[in-house]
């Protein structure tokens, strides 16, 4: 019986649909967030963001209810940028410049100069260092998860992630990343200053 | 003097320990926080317009 429940797939009903739909919905701020990290443009990142929720939304029969979400529109939402990047090579290159061009460009005029800093700074990484240290770092992901999600090995990750992190630091702290004019150590005090104030808060 | 010296190096190998420790944690928040402010940010009215307008191309299907 269960095994003929399963060679045919079961008729999706609305419901089915419906509930997918209000979890893909929930998941799109999170989607923008790492398309953004990933395209640094905004309007490039919600374009990406877009795709891979039709992407995820097309794909919505092979998705178990039930499993990480999450975790499974994120693994979408990579490909698709990956696969657009082979595509045309030359198109990470204006990716870069426009990273590099948002990465400065700070929409809170009343934001303090560090996270410029940390933007900076995480564009200099490489990218799959950059990803993972996102993902576990910022997306709350278990490194199971992202290991998932960027198709390799849990070890691979935790080595990633501890790589981004020393690398970051160093980074601030020598004031490594292309700001002209600013003094070395002032991103980091100020990041610093800042996340002191931020965990009183939290 | 001789003896004192390892003891110093040592604490000073620790504060230096504890500080990068402070440093990393102030990363992770401030990541964190650039992050959350683009999870915060209003969703764009294109997002749900466009998966309504799969979602009815769905339903005429079915």
């Amino acid at each position: 019986m269960e095994g003929a429940a399963e060679k045919t797939r079961p008729e999706r009903s609305a419901a089915d649909d419906a509930a997918f739909k209000r979890e893909l919905v929930q998941l799109i701020p999170h989607l923008r967030a790492f398309a953004r990290t990933l395209c640094g443009d905004p309007t490039a990142a919600d374009d990406l963001a877009q795709d891979a929720m039709m992407k995820a939304w097309d794909a919505r029969a092979s998705f178990q209810m039930g499993t990480n979400m999450k975790a499974w529109t994120f693994m979408i939402l990579r490909n698709q940028f990956y696969s657009e990047k082979r595509r045309s090579w030359r198109q990470s290159q204006l990716d870069q410049e426009a990273a590099e061009r948002t990465l400065v460009a700070v929409d809170d005029p009343e934001a303090p100069v560090a996270l410029d800093e940390l933007r900076q700074g995480l564009a200099m990484l490489p990218a799959e260092q950059r990803e993972a240290l996102i993902l576990v770092g910022a997306g709350g992901f278990a490194y199971e998860e992202a290991a998932e999600i960027c198709g390799c090995a849990v070890g691979t990750v935790k080595s990633r992630v501890s790589r981004a992190r020393r690398a970051l630091h160093a980074i601030l702290e020598d004031g490594a990343y292309d700001r002209d004019g600013a003094s070395a150590g002032d991103a980091m005090r100020s990041i610093l200053a800042d996340a002191e104030r931020l965990s009183t808060v939290r | 003097m001789i003896e004192q010296r390892p003891t110093a190096e040592r604490r000073k190998a620790s504060a230096a320990l504890d500080e990068a420790r402070l440093r990393q944690q102030a990363i992770g928040v401030r990541l964190r926080q650039m992050f959350d402010e683009v999870v915060n940010e209003e969703v764009p009215d294109e997002f749900l317009e466009i998966l309504r307008r799969a979602d009815e191309r769905g339903s005429e299907k079915a």
